[in-house]
């Protein structure tokens, strides 16, 4: 099988696979070696696929040959695809091929398992290796590891790697032992554990003034839940991420719409989730780590499933319309952020603009606030909102969408910040 | 009412506006205007001389600046100095932090428009192999670029960064960047010809961006949103772009009439037989989300 056939497979069996971030890595850089390579930003998408989804890695997989069965996965030993395998030398010449056309930040590297868990990582961080060691290659390599895989396979993996990760699959152990009968959530989490307490450690040994220089560790580890696979509601879901994000300390949570495969299992629905799920799981995901949102407040034992056609900021609000309007030139950081349509960037900028001027509707205008979201929650200069009166369900018809589904964009890191004109340093004309 | 021609570079513009600052001439008494042709991006600027006295102003303003400079925008001279003037002449140091402010919305929005470009071209240079330097052994690349602003000098340092172990060249129609291992060098802008037009790795590079695509998810503008068109005919991949989208009905319908596979038992595997122990074992302990 030549080389063009063995990426189509291995590219193709490597796609569900949602995560793409390349940021949050160290800063490194080629200059001063051989090699290439650079990290430390926010991560680039050298390219767009008509799904929408950022090409920033070359997303692979060893071989998608497997000894296990999960029903959701194109590469369970039940499916009848085509297998195939790399050799380690394939993946490293890839890797510098593509980036040296700068067509990829690094590599995601993830593999089937064959014969066991540890003779699979073998495989895995003998590419990472040679492309580090052999190659002094500085860009991003995300590995995927294996919760079986030894202590000590796992830590030579973060030497090499910017990012780890363990699929999490299913927000709980019964959608495990249905859909992926070989994967287990408690050994899962403690690897986990494991590599947060790896990552933690080697970041306080960096921080010693006179320590000599640990050997490097993986920045950061994530994960991915499958959505709709199983019948997990999304306080489901997102309790298990809330927890994953305080307990393991994870950098990103992925949520990935089950979507068919050309190797349909007996044991899943046949019709996949709409894409929008995905996509309020993601606000949700949003509100959690950065709005000050407890899950409970976004979806709960007697609400558990987000709503479909509103935000999930817009739904609290509208839940809680009591406590609106907020004044947008006396409320605090917490309570702005809680207004729909407003995001963190603009409050900041509301927060530090309103220590010199009285803010009127013509200023946030400027900021490209959604006027028509905000309006009926805050106060400004000269507004005061005088449509809170309406009955719940008229508010509610007001932010609709219109009948046509949108299409959604998510999941792609941010562009990076341009430069920062808040800053207060002084400097010469 | 004073027309001052300037060549498009920051150094030019900071020269002038100091000059006009010393003498208190307010913004509503100056045009500003780009001298003609591009040779203004090589002018020599050699101004640190001719400082008279040289008012403070903030950092970001200056880094702000130097970014809105490269702007194509013809009013961003007229803009940064009206700004400047009130920094300076209208007790209005804290004017950075009014974002709400209509000269700093444009200002705001000049400085993001320029760091889309930067970042745009970041991602979408394509550098082909073009031959290996017999002495050092290092390989050539050559990329063809067309940024949206003046914006190579800025974004060269990533390049150099990035790949500092290859020589490489970027060439624009506005000015050209090099980097041959030890010296980041500047040349004027050439023509579309002068570049490559493919490379050997573009058929594995499109194989990969065809596997990639899941045409259960189609989402066009989202695609188009964060990768416009412009681009497309300097990305060896956007050929596919049309047939892809065009098929995916098709293969979706496909994969839902496809008949479901039954469940194989799982082969006689030593791996396999310890993680059934380990199942039973340890039940379901941590369930409870
Ligand atoms: S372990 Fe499960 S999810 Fe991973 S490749 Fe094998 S079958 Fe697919």
């Amino acid at each position: 099988m030549d080389l063009l056939q063995k990426l189509e497979i291995l590219a193709d069996a490597a796609k569900y696979d949602a995560s793409c971030a390349s940021s949050g890595a160290a800063r490194k850089d080629s200059r001063g070696s051989r090699g290439v390579g650079s990290t430390g930003g926010a991560g680039i998408c050298h390219s767009y696929a008509p799904d929408g989804r950022c090409i920033s890695l070359l997303k692979v997989l060893m071989t998608n040959a497997c000894l296990y069965d999960c029903h959701y996965c194109i590469n369970r030993r039940s499916s009848n695809v085509q297998r195939a395998r790399f050799t380690p030398d394939e993946v490293v010449r890839l890797t510098l091929d593509f980036y040296k056309r700068n067509y990829i930040e690094g590599l995601f590297l993830s593999s089937g398992i064959i014969r066991s868990a540890d003779e699979t990582m073998e495989m895995v961080i003998e590419v990472g290796r040679r492309l580090r060691e052999e190659h002094h290659f500085r860009g991003y390599i995300h590995l995927k590891t294996i919760p079986e895989a030894s202590p000590e396979l796992i830590e030579r993996a973060g030497r090499y790697a910017d990012r780890i990760s363990i699929n999490i699959e299913l927000p709980t152990q019964q959608g495990l032992t249905k859909l992926a009968p070989e994967k287990n959530l408690a050994r899962t989490q403690k690897a986990m554990g494991h590599i947060r307490g790896k990552i933690e450690e080697r970041h306080a040994e960096r921080r010693k003034p006179d320590a000599p220089k640990p050997p490097p560790f993986a920045t950061g580890q994530s994960t991915q839940m499958l959505v709709g696979a199983d019948d997990s509601t999304d306080a489901v879901i997102l309790r298990r991420a809330d927890s994953l994000y305080s307990d393991y300390r994870l950098r990103r949570v992925y949520y990935s719409g089950f979507s068919p495969i050309p190797e349909p299992s007996s044991l899943l629905p046949i019709k996949p989730p709409p894409l929008v799920r995905e996509h309020r799981l993601y606000q949700a995901d949003w509100l959690l780590r950065f709005y000050g949102f407890a899950v409970d407040e976004i979806a709960s034992d007697t609400a558990p499933n987000l709503d479909l056609q509103l935000d999930p900021k817009l739904a609290w609000a509208l839940r809680h319309r009591a406590i609106f309007p907020a004044d947008v030139n006396r409320a605090p950081r917490e309570m702005l952020l809680r207004v729909p349509g407003l995001g963190v960037r603009n409050v900041d900028r509301i927060l530090g603009a309103r220590r010199h001027t009285r803010l009127r509707l013509a200023d946030l205008l400027r900021l490209r606030i959604p006027m028509k979201k905000v309006l009926p929650f805050i106060i400004a200069g000269d507004h005061s909102p005088t449509r809170l009166g309406l009955d719940d369900e008229s508010l509610r018809a007001r932010f609709l969408p219109p009948p046509k589904q949108e299409e959604l964009d998510f999941g792609a890191p941010p562009p990076p910040m341009p430069v920062d004109i808040n800053s207060v340093r002084s400097g010469e004309l | 009412m004073r027309t001052v021609i300037i060549q498009p570079v920051f150094e030019e513009w900071r020269e002038r506006a100091r000059e006009l600052l010393a003498l208190h001439v307010p913004p509503g008494e100056v045009l500003w205007s780009d001298e003609p042709g591009e040779s203004g991006l090589f002018a020599s600027t050699d101004g640190s001389d001719r400082r008279g006295s040289v008012p403070k102003v903030p950092t970001a303003f200056l880094d702000i600046a130097r970014s809105v400079a490269v702007h194509r925008d013809p009013r961003r001279w007229g803009v940064l100095y009206r700004v400047l003037w009130r920094i300076t002449h209208g007790s209005e140091r804290h004017l950075l932090a009014v974002a709400t402010d209509a000269d700093m919305r444009q200002l705001t929005l000049w400085n993001k428009a320029v760091g889309r470009d930067i970042h745009k071209m970041h991602a979408f240079v394509r550098f082909r192999l073009v031959g290996k330097d017999e002495s050092t052994g290092r390989e050539q690349f050559v990329a063809w670029f067309e940024p949206e602003h003046r914006i190579v000098r800025l974004a060269a340092g990533f390049f150099e960064k990035r790949f500092a172990g290859m020589d490489w060249s970027i060439l624009t129609p506005d000015e050209c960047a090099h980097w041959n291992g030890s010296e980041l060098q500047f040349t004027p802008g050439v023509a579309r010809q002068a570049a490559p037009d493919e490379d050997a790795l573009d058929d594995l590079w499109r194989t990969y961006y065809r596997s990639i695509f899941n045409p259960a998810r189609l989402k066009v503008r989202a695609m188009q949103t964060e990768m416009p068109k412009k681009y497309w005919k300097n990305l060896p991949e956007a050929e596919l772009i049309a047939g892809l989208i065009a098929g995916s009905e098709e293969r979706v319908e496909r994969m839902l009439n496809t008949e479901e596979r039954p469940a194989r038992p799982a082969p006689k595997n030593a791996y396999l037989d310890s993680l059934r122990e380990m199942n039973e074992r340890e039940s379901s302990a941590a369930d409870e989300p």
